[in-house]
């Protein structure tokens, strides 16, 4: 099984008032020191065989025309993840 | 249309649309003929005009109006569109019109984050489209609005380009219930046969079930101009 993550965010000039909403929130439980926070959106696409360049080019045009709009989204990353590697189980060097 | 029976008005339903009884009802009360046209249906059934309702078509998951636009009738609806025929888009059908590029710009959440449910006062900023044609220009109506994903937003090049061709079709006013941008609550196309606003004009086109007016209690019927427009524009044409 090969994954395909997409992240979507909305672009830098557009307002987004989840994030904003979010930012306001964090103070008033103690999260001090975060500035602004912005609130994207992540998709998980999965492909039978290994991510192929063909696999990932699809996700690519998938990203482009339904995944995002243009006009108020980008598509900020289109990657080939582990299997291990999905939403709920990421490890890093600091926490599992 | 044919000179004798009544111009028909298709009004689609997607999975999830709220308020396509009441367009329905709204075309009946101008004089029209309502056509039911079915997402997943790729005809037009010979309609003259064609409404997309507001509602919540697929849970607005993904973005609002974006998976609606893929239904095989909306190919139909863009073909037609592109043709010259009337189309009006209100509330998720704004957004469905935006998500295929047949209206420019986009909506996203309201700047305050609450859903919102008011009578509101429009301006009729163009009265010479497909869907205004009975207003004065500059006339201000009242019509119901209710959204959450109701904040019109588009680049400043977009909008400097609606408002020099005359292209914001109406306007909030008194209050600019949800953020958007220059008070922008609808917009035409080039032809001004394609028309899209978050506001819900069938919902004011009866006395006894619209807004507070100045007739009566409820008695507001400022949005059925939306429907007598487009079967005068249908009679002319």
């Amino acid at each position: 099984m090969g994954r395909v993550v997409v992240d979507v965010m909305p672009k830098p000039e557009i307002l987004d008032p989840q994030g904003k909403a979010v930012a306001g929130a964090l103070p008033r439980l103690g999260f001090d020191g975060f500035v602004s926070v912005r609130q994207g959106k992540r998709f998980e696409l999965e492909v039978e065989g290994d991510v192929t360049p063909e696999v990932l080019a699809a996700a690519q045009r998938a990203a482009e025309t339904v995944l995002s709009n243009p006009v108020i989204e980008d598509v900020v990353r289109v990657a080939a993840i582990e299997a291990d590697a999905i939403a709920g189980t990421i490890v890093d060097g600091t926490h599992a | 249309m044919s000179a004798l029976g009544a111009a028909r008005v298709g009004v689609v339903t997607f999975p999830g649309t709220l308020d396509d009884r009441d367009a329905a009802r709204a075309v009946r009360l101008a004089g029209g003929e309502a056509v039911s046209l079915w997402h997943g249906d790729a005809d037009l059934h010979g309609v003259d005009a064609v409404v997309l309702p507001g509602g919540f078509s697929y849970g607005d998951y993904l973005r609002a109006g974006a998976i609606s636009r893929f239904a095989p009738v909306m190919e139909q609806v863009v073909d037609a569109a592109h043709g010259g025929m009337p189309v009006l888009g209100i509330c998720n059908g704004f957004q469905v019109l935006t998500e295929v590029h047949l209206l420019p710009g986009s909506m996203i959440k309201n700047d305050h984050l609450h859903f919102v449910c008011r009578e509101q006062t429009l301006v009729v900023e163009n009265a010479s489209t497909a869907w205004t044609n009975q207003y004065a220009q500059g006339q201000k109506i009242v019509v119901p609005l209710k959204n959450q994903d109701g904040q019109y937003v588009a680049d400043e090049h977009t909008l400097d380009e609606l408002e020099g061709e005359g292209r914001v079709a109406f306007r909030y006013d008194g209050w600019n219930p949800n953020g958007s941008r220059r008070g922008i609550a609808g917009v035409t196309n080039a032809r001004g046969n394609v028309v899209g606003l978050m506001p819900h004009p069938e919902h004011a086109v009866e006395a006894g079930f619209g807004p507070e007016s100045a007739e009566g209690h409820k008695a507001g019927t400022d949005g059925l101009g939306f429907f007598t427009s487009v079967l005068a524009s249908l009679v002319s044409a």
